[in-house]
């Protein structure tokens, strides 16, 4: 399946990724040569195939509820971009 | 020293030839004199190193030193060490000094292994070559000119030219086992969740999996000893009893069925490579061992499924790199979406970046189904695959790349041709099975392995038929002349 | 022409854990900034989640209130957007599989009828944490306290027809969720929030109308008024001729209008797949009968007994019922006090829910505990004093504590029971009423009925209130003939 620069261009802004519009074309170029070789799954008959999301079959192990971590702001903060009276900084949020 | 097997300067440490710090600063220095031709470490611990290395001295002479106490190795810079950069090959973390440990890294340390570094690796572990490092590609020991392979390169090509006598790595797609054989040594991608993934920074989470890269499979089996084992911190970590695993490695051959793939013998596989693996085969014969011919019908659909798979986890793990609570932050954003956009887009190098865009589009509305659906279930078709074949077999081998070392740049126009040379490690992590790869002759000079497959948890296994191999060749102890 | 206003609710209950639902974080309301997120919380590289026990329990338990299934299997899966608040650049949360499947609601409208309100879901995922938009030099700053809090989210099927269902609906979840003891649903601290999916549609249409999301309303007044005020709205947009666009909108309190949200405008693309961190929660028949065995009886069973074994009326049964902690109040009341139900019914939702009302108060900080209204209560019951004083001493109770007794002792408001003491009083005021004895006299049954009152009354006047009223209209009785 070919890949369009549209299609391009809406997955990057999905994935929150820049790429400029000159890029565009090579992107678009080498990911449609990526998605020629996953085509390549449409053929392979799965039929009545249970899909396999984990390579064990075991089940989620639950933990007690116990609280078990204590407050490391500071070393967690000491590697933020930026901080301020504890909280971390972005540009404006608008709702 | 440096010729010596792990377990050889174990053996040195405890009759006291030789201190850990003694150890510690000849491989320091090896990596002073060395590493510029290689450029397998990224951040080389100095003083930290020296301090363990004294403190297991301590320890040895206080009478609590194990196995491995003051043996130096190096760990991939994919796992978290506290107070270290941790980069994981990526321009991204540049500037991350990890806040905690790995449970790898936490268990090397109680068993007083010396860490002498964090190895250089492809960015985000995507990528077979160790080209797409923001710090420059590795170069293979046995001719610079060449790849180390990836995207465990730098603790494969540090291994072979004994920088450092054991590293760590991972494995998603063959990142362990295929800079192994380009770089010739052993190393081993354990069961999916034999081996704690917490602190391990997560490519692709189903299929992730970290394990040793030694010299031999005897020091293999000496690190998974201290690596394996439940942890309650890892949802997927399966708790099940860790044997010893060097306990076994003697075992006799005599009826071991070889299960031989025909997938994997036909072509696209190297004639130098194929001619080391039947070579290889029949040495096992001599040992006892029986072939049978098996068939893995669906090894070529693996490469495409796994290229789904992988990318649309990876577009998931790498979202929290978004330039606001650690990393990598552009200068001066206008918005919200200009950080993240920015951030992100000068942050990650273009393998990543493809990655990412690929996962994204399997994922997206429409397409899902398509793709990543359709995936999973071609996953499960590989992984029935080699459940029928192991009713018929104890271990499955071939080749563990179709080739041997690729020039750097060679394959760097079109990832497609890099990502085929995966193609007989994928499938063993779509089903979520050991593989071992060994070093079993050269092709032009350089290194090929051996690749042997083994059934869940089967660990023991795999290290016992690689070690009774060692015992009858040399592959193993030979390095590269230029750094002996 | 005749609209309809069809509407559906998200109800996302933070699960009162101790701990978060994948981390060992303290989950608790109102720390300081960043001080209760950890690595888990944060989504620092390298880190995993493993599912909390409880979070996990307080979900069955719900399912179970609500009379749904419980499935044997559910998955986490993850659901992709960048947002500040949201550190991993994905919500776990519960998509294809959830663990609680159909299950439903019975609320009781204005006209007593009872309106059964399906549940289409509930689902256990993550909350995020919280964009401060105090000026920070022009930047918002980001509190992670509570990512990572446990949430169920119970999505409701579009049957409610009007503000009152909603908020009648939300009231019933609000009830189960306290009676489970699975979260504290307060509301203003966040703990219970509510998405509203409002539609309108001309009456006896089948078809749906286009929907918009009013999003975050967090009180059930302004779930009222923001149905009300959204629905208007898309009526007079209709009947003006335009359509409506799907869209969120957020409700404005202050100037009671819903407007678009100018972010996450774009048409979303979570790409929702299973979280590979995470492996499928099995739930066994064991677990979910080892849930059952610890449910309280729930507001509906409690009504029915309410009604039934205590003899109350439907309306008292109902506003006792609401609340858990109401109705164990009510019931220590009546074991503590030994007075019949009806009797504690009315102190508790008469003058006690009166006073809680009145001081913005909720049951657990009631000034007065029910111990002390027991102890009140008993002696109105063995006639230590009436029903009049004992509304004194209760005002007494509230506002500066201490017993029924100590107050009666020190006040000195024993109820006068001397026949002796009062015939002189009563006789005193039949000697100074002349003109009053002779009408009362004259007068038939029925208009002496309202006659006594005037003696009563200034009986009780003489005696400060204190004369046991059974005894006075006994002894005017015998006098006035």
């Amino acid at each position: 399946m070919a890949l369009e620069l549209k299609d391009v261009a809406k997955i990057a802004h999905l994935a929150r990724l820049q790429v400029t519009d000159a890029e565009i074309p090579a992107v678009t170029q080498r990911l449609s040569t990526i998605l020629e070789l996953i085509e390549q799954l449409q053929a392979a008959p799965t039929d009545g195939i249970e899909p396999m999301a984990h390579p064990t079959d075991a089940v989620q192990r639950l933990r007690p509820d116990v609280v078990t971590e204590t407050d490391r702001r500071n070393d967690y903060q000491r590697i933020a971009p930026a901080v301020e009276d504890g909280l971390y900084l972005v540009p404006k949020v608008i709702e | 020293m440096h010729d010596k097997t792990l377990n050889g300067l174990a053996d040195a440490l405890a009759t006291r030839q030789v201190s850990s710090v003694e150890l510690t600063r000849h491989f320091l220095d090896r990596i002073k004199r060395f590493d510029p031709q290689l450029n397998s470490f990224i951040t080389v611990t100095e003083a930290q190193a020296l301090e363990q290395a004294a403190a297991a001295d301590t320890a040895r002479a206080a009478g609590k030193a194990g196995r491995l106490t003051g043996v130096p190795i190096a760990h991939k810079d994919i796992f978290c060490t506290t107070g270290v950069k941790t980069s994981c090959g990526s321009k991204m973390l540049d500037n991350f000094i990890a806040p905690y440990n790995a449970t790898v890294v936490e268990k090397m340390n109680s068993a007083g292994l010396v860490m002498l570094g964090k190895t250089n690796m492809d960015e985000f572990a995507m990528g077979s070559s160790n080209e797409s490092s923001f710090y420059g590609p590795v170069k293979n020991p046995w001719n610079t000119a060449y790849v180390p392979g990836g995207s465990s390169g730098g603790s494969a090509a540090a291994v072979a030219a004994r920088l450092a006598p054991a590293a760590t790595g991972t494995d998603t797609g063959g990142s362990i086992r295929q800079p192994a054989s380009l770089s010739g040594i052993t190393g081993l991608k354990p069961t999916y969740g034999r081996v704690s993934r917490w602190g391990m920074i997560a490519f692709a989470s189903s299929l992730d999996q970290a394990g040793p890269m030694a010299q031999t499979a005897e020091d293999a089996a000496l690190l998974l000893n201290v690596m394996a084992g439940f942890d309650e911190r890892d949802s997927t970590s399966t708790n099940i009893e860790v044997p010893d695993y060097t306990a076994t490695l003697n075992n006799s051959l005599e009826g071991l069925r070889i299960g031989l793939p025909k997938e994997f013998f036909g072509a696209g596989l190297d004639a130098g490579v194929e001619k080391c693996v039947q070579d290889a085969i029949r040495e096992y014969e001599k040992l006892g061992a029986k072939i049978v011919e098996i068939s893995l019908p669906n090894t070529h659909l693996s490469i495409p499924a796994y290229y789904v798979i992988a990318p649309a986890e990876a577009s998931s793990n790498l979202s929290r790199f978004d330039g606001v609570r650690f990393g990598y932050r552009c200068k001066s954003p206008d918005n919200l979406e200009d950080l993240y956009k920015r951030s992100r887009g000068e942050g990650f190098g273009d393998e990543v970046k493809r990655r990412i865009l690929i996962g994204t589009y399997a994922l997206s509305a429409g397409y899902y189904d398509a793709y990543y659906l359709k995936a999973q279930k071609v996953r499960r078709l590989i992984k029935n695959d080699f459940d029928a074949a192991f009713a018929k077999v104890d271990v499955i081998m071939g080749p563990t790349a179709p080739h041997a070392g690729f020039k750097l740049g060679e394959k760097a126009a079109n990832p497609v041709s890099m990502y085929l040379s995966d193609i007989y490690t994928i499938s063993v992590n779509m089903a979520g099975l050991p593989g071992l790869s060994l070093p079993a002759g050269r092709a032009d000079g350089l290194p090929v392995g051996l690749q042997i497959i083994g059934n869940y948890f089967d660990e023991a296994r795999l290290l016992n038929v690689a070690h009774r191999y060692q015992q009858v060749t040399d592959w193993h102890t030979q390095l590269p002349a230029a750094f002996a | 022409m005749q609209w309809e206003t069809v509407i559906g609710l998200e109800v996302h209950v933070q699960l009162s854990t101790q701990s978060k639902i994948f981390s060992g974080s303290r989950n608790a309301f109102g720390a300081e900034p960043n001080t209760q997120a950890s690595l888990i919380d944060l989504g620092m590289p390298g880190v995993l989640p493993v599912l909390n026990q409880d979070a996990v329990h307080k979900a069955i338990k719900f399912g179970l209130g609500i009379n749904a299934e419980i499935a044997p299997r559910s998955v986490f899966a993850r659901k992709n957007y960048f947002y500040p608040d949201l550190p991993k650049g994905y919500q776990i949360s519960q998509y294809e599989l959830p663990i609680v499947g159909k299950g439903f609601v019975d609320i009781t409208l204005e006209d007593g009828t009872v309106k059964r309100i399906g549940v289409t879901r509930a689902h256990l995922e993550e909350d995020a944490g919280k964009s401060l938009h105090e000026d920070f030099h022009g930047q918002s700053g980001i509190d992670l306290n509570r990512a990572g809090t446990p949430l169920l989210e119970i999505v409701s099927e579009p049957d409610m027809r009007s503000a009152e269902e909603a908020v009648a609906y939300l009231k019933a979840i609000h009830s189960i969720i306290r009676y489970l003891d699975i979260s504290d649903g307060n509301m203003a601290e966040g703990s219970m929030r509510c998405d509203c999916n409002v539609s309108v549609r001309l009456k006896g249409e089948e078809k749906f109308g286009t929907r918009r999301e009013v999003k975050n309303v967090n009180s059930f007044r302004f779930v009222e008024k923001a149905i009300n005020v959204e629905a208007q709205w898309q009526i007079d947009e209709l009947e003006s001729g335009r359509k409506i666009q799907q869209c969120t909108v957020l409700y404005d309190s202050a100037k009671n209008e819903t407007r678009a949200m100018r972010s996450k405008e774009e048409a979303n693309d979570y790409r929702y797949f299973p979280d590979p961190d995470l492996l499928p929660v099995e739930i066994t028949e064991n677990m979910i009968n080892t849930m059952r065995a610890t449910l309280p009886e729930l507001p509906a069973q409690k009504i029915e007994r309410f009604m039934g074994e205590l003899e109350l009326s439907e309306y008292d049964a109902r506003v006792l019922a609401a609340d858990r902690a109401v109705a164990d109040y009510f019931e220590q009341v009546v074991k503590e006090s030994g007075a019949k139900p009806k009797q504690a019914a009315n102190w508790v939702s008469g003058d006690l829910l009166g006073a809680l009302n009145k001081n913005d108060l909720s049951i657990e900080q009631s000034p007065v505990s029910a111990a002390q209204l027991a102890g009140l209560i008993k002696r109105i019951v063995d006639n230590t004093i009436s029903g009049k004083i004992a509304k004194q001493v209760f005002e007494e109770l509230w506002s500066n504590g201490g017993t029924a007794d100590s107050i009666i002792e020190s006040k000195g408001l024993k109820q006068e029971t001397d026949t002796g003491a009062i015939e002189a009083i009563v006789d005193q005021v039949i000697a100074s009423s002349p003109d009053q004895v002779a009408q009362y006299l004259a007068a038939d049954e029925i208009k002496r009925k309202k006659l006594i009152g005037y003696f009563v009354g200034q009986i009780m006047k003489l005696s400060k209130g204190k004369a046991n009223p059974q005894l006075v209209n006994d002894i005017l009785a015998k006098k006035l003939i």
